[in-house]
């Protein structure tokens, strides 16, 4: 049997969405941004709702994310991305809003844009990419680098004491009033990714019944920021970004 | 027709509002208007200033260092602007807790025991209409009516029953202000 | 019917955004000019218009709020005063960067830093040279009464859908503590028109809609500054706006814009009683500057005399344009003093008739 004979529609058992383009993604060999990007596109896909969906992309290293979502987006300044999604929503509540942030557009320069979208319980879906550095720069420290953790600007690894400590930013929005599901998950799985997708799935259906503010953290390796191959950085982040950033729902709706 | 005013006390003395109250009545005679308050810092530490300016024609400075009238409610505004006032021009000066006599000779001096008029009338509120009314008997540039139809204006409807009151206290006023010194 | 109000110039330009059909307004309260957001939450536009108004967690967020809601095709506003336009700049060059509509007010006080709360027109550079990051231009309309406070938002809006591009109401505590008579213009619609550039929702069989200011290759980067370049050439074609006054037989002019030009014109008549003849022309628009006419008027004139609020902005403007065919003196106070008539017409006569 042919490849030509094998390729063909009726023997299709995975495709591809059409809420990703074609383009062939900038990211590092296995970074976890394409199968995040991935499972919510497939999630939104499924929702039905690509010409609904209005999507921010932050400054980092997805700060290219709108190349890849097939879905109107708006390239926001660092950190700003939950105020430009609050612009949208409160002009535009009928429309699907995300943002798609890492950890330090969301938690480091953008922490009171983060929190203050929270606390109104703007009717958004917040994703976040936490893989405790800064890719894009060439890996610097992060809000949430661990403690120990080298990175350029800790090259002697993470000191608590003269660097503080890193932020668990999703326990914290979970504080307050204005979120409605917070959940932590990771996509270096299959199984992961499923769940990862079903949170954003949720999320997107949350903000349909305008519930307020979610938020789907996703942990995830940096093998380029990390210097680690792509097998090692996955390996790393499930013995050492794990016991700290915990997986699963950190908020749940109480019904 | 040009006058250019200056009015000055303490905060809650309704200072801002007679500016304002002015303004809007030249506004209904179909003149040109401007109010400019003082804001800042001093807003709240006790003194408040506005400058209104009524003409028949557009009005070039809303800010100025001399005036044809300062209405002055307190002894620091009546050092800080008894100076200020074009000779020929007019001082008003409300009597209580004043405890200098002003001392300009080149100017018409008038004084108006508002406050007391306005116990007597058991409602301190109306201080600053019977100022207003006192400033009205000496330089009756705007019509009575068109004083009243500012009110109606500045005033939200739920006020409006105060109205008469108000016209009363201008009444008064304009009974009780007493010349103290004409100018030489 | 016409409807005349006596308002303050904050207010005025609040009542202006409602009246102009805006969608949304965003800001932060700073003195001189919380009265803007004060007056909006009262009038509560979202029951007369739809109008959205939100009080931001801070200046920076008001203006990224402004870009998402400008990239949706909406008309969107946010009002400020220096320190507080200062932290908004980084918004206002994504905004000029991503070529999206929107109007900015700054009620200027005097700065440098925290400053005083007091007038000032100490902005101006960063008002009209850009002030963000980048090579960038706004349009800076700078109004003298409440009245064209009023009519610059609408024309603001006007000009920002036009080109698609931030404009700048450059305001000052005098306009935006004073109160005037206004006539105020009748309730436009808000509109349902979605723009192509605007993202509203990838429509079927089109591409999805991109709103940035990033291009990472220098040759397309220098693409995009080109065009950019090219509208600001047409804005300084089509929209310079000033106004003069007894300029026809002006031997002295004298240039000033906004509260200051009320003032300046003052000492001009001042000039003119005593048998001088001065004139006035005051830029309405900061950028595009009125260039051709200031340099017809300094080949007409003896001297000019710039008057602002400030240790002297505009006046390098003014020389430019002059281009030598007319001595340019400055006269300004800062630090939120205000020049009266008197020392403006004093220091016109020691510097331009010669003590």
């Amino acid at each position: 049997m042919s490849e030509s004979n094998i390729i063909n529609p009726e023997n299709l058992v995975y495709d591809k969405t059409s809420v990703m383009t074609d383009r062939v993604l900038h990211y590092c060999p296995g970074c976890g941004h394409g199968t995040a990007h991935r499972m919510l596109a497939e999630a939104i896909d499924d929702l039905g709702i690509q010409g609904d969906t209005i999507g921010v992309a932050p400054v980092g290293c997805s700060v290219l994310a709108y190349y890849y979502f097939d879905v109107d987006m708006q390239q926001a300044a660092h950190g700003r991305a939950p105020a430009v999604a609050t612009g949208i929503k409160r002009t535009m509540p009928e429309k699907y809003v995300f943002t798609y942030q890492g950890d330090g557009d969301l938690a480091a320069i953008g922490t009171a844009e983060t929190i203050h979208a929270c606390n109104r319980g703007e009717n958004i879906l917040i994703v976040f990419i936490n893989n405790g550095i800064y890719g894009m720069t060439g890996g610097q420290m992060a809000p949430t680098t661990l403690e120990g953790m080298k990175s350029s600007t800790s090259p002697r690894g993470r000191d608590i004491q003269s660097m503080g400590n890193p932020l668990k930013i999703t326990e914290l929005v979970a504080q307050l009033p204005g979120t409605y599901y917070v959940t932590r998950h990771s996509v270096q799985k299959p199984a992961n990714a499923r769940k990862a997708k079903r949170a954003l799935k949720k999320a997107l259906e949350y903000q349909k019944e305008n519930k307020g503010t979610c938020l789907v953290e996703i942990v995830a390796n940096c093998p380029s920021g990390w210097k680690m191959t792509p097998a090692q950085s996955n390996q790393w982040m499930e013995e050492n970004m794990f016991p700290f950033y915990p997986l699963g729902d950190i908020k749940v709706p109480s019904e | 027709m040009s006058e250019e005013i200056i009015i000055a006390g303490f905060g809650g003395q309704g200072v801002l509002s007679m500016g304002q109250i002015i303004c809007y009545s030249g506004v209904m005679q179909g003149k040109e208007v401007s109010w400019m308050p003082s804001y800042g810092p001093e807003m709240r530490g006790g003194t408040a200033n506005c400058t209104a300016i009524i003409s028949d024609e557009q009005i070039s400075s809303p800010v100025l260092t001399e005036f044809d009238t300062a209405i002055v409610l307190n002894q620091p505004s009546m050092d800080k602007f008894e100076d200020a006032i074009k000779p020929g021009g007019l001082l008003i000066y409300e009597e209580n807790g004043m405890t200098r006599k002003p001392r300009r000779k080149d100017i018409n001096i008038c004084a108006i025991a508002a406050y007391d008029e306005s116990v007597k009338m058991n409602n301190t509120k109306v201080f600053n209409m019977i100022v207003i009314g006192g400033f009205l008997k000496v330089k009756p540039i705007i019509e009575l009516e068109n004083v009243i139809k500012g009110l109606e204006k500045v005033l939200p409807e739920r006020y409006h029953h105060l109205i008469p009151l108000n016209e009363e206290a201008i009444h008064r006023g304009m009974k009780i202000i007493k010349e103290a010194h004409q100018a030489n | 019917m016409k409807e005349l109000r006596l308002m303050k110039g904050n207010e005025a330009l609040a009542e202006a955004a409602i009246r102009a059909g805006a969608d949304a307004y965003f800001g932060y309260p700073i003195t001189p000019q919380s009265e803007v957001i004060e007056y909006l939450m009262r009038e509560n536009p979202a029951d007369r218009t739809g109008m959205q108004v939100l009080q931001a967690e801070s200046e920076v967020a008001a203006i990224n709020m402004v870009y998402g809601a400008a990239g949706c095709g909406k008309k969107a506003m946010t009002s400020s005063s220096s320190p507080g336009i200062s932290l908004k700049m980084e918004g206002i060059s994504y905004i000029a960067g991503a070529e999206l509509p929107c109007v900015v007010v700054n009620v200027v006080r005097a700065g440098p830093g925290l400053g005083t709360i007091q007038p000032s027109q100490s902005d101006y550079f960063q008002a009209v040279k850009g002030g963000g990051h980048g090579d960038y231009k706004m349009i800076v309309l700078a109004p003298a009464t409440v009245q064209e406070s009023v009519d610059y938002v609408r024309l603001g809006f006007e000009l920002a859908f036009k080109y698609r591009n931030p404009v700048m109401i450059l305001s000052d505590g005098i306009i935006g503590q004073m109160m005037e008579k206004v006539e105020l213009f009748e309730q436009h619609p808000r509109s349902t028109e979605e723009p192509e550039w605007a993202t509203v929702g990838k429509k079927p069989g089109k591409d999805s809609v991109i709103v940035t200011s990033l291009q990472l290759q220098s040759e397309e980067q220098e693409k995009v500054n080109l065009k950019l370049q090219a509208k600001y050439r047409e804005m300084e074609k089509n929209e310079v706006r000033y106004e003069t006054h007894q300029c026809e037989d002006a031997e002295y002019l004298f240039v000033a814009f906004g509260s200051c030009a009320r003032i300046t014109r003052k000492a001009m008549e001042m000039a003119r009683k005593k048998g001088i003849k001065a004139g006035l022309i005051r830029p309405q628009t900061l950028y595009p500057f009125p260039v051709k006419a200031i340099h017809k008027l300094a080949k007409q004139v003896k001297g000019i005399m710039t008057v602002e609020m400030n240790a002297g902005q505009m006046v390098e403007d003014v020389r430019l344009a002059a281009r030598g065919e007319a001595p340019v003196e400055f006269f300004g106070r800062f630090g939120g003093m205000i020049p009266s008539p008197d020392e403006i017409f004093n220091a016109f006569e020691q510097k331009m008739i010669g003590g």
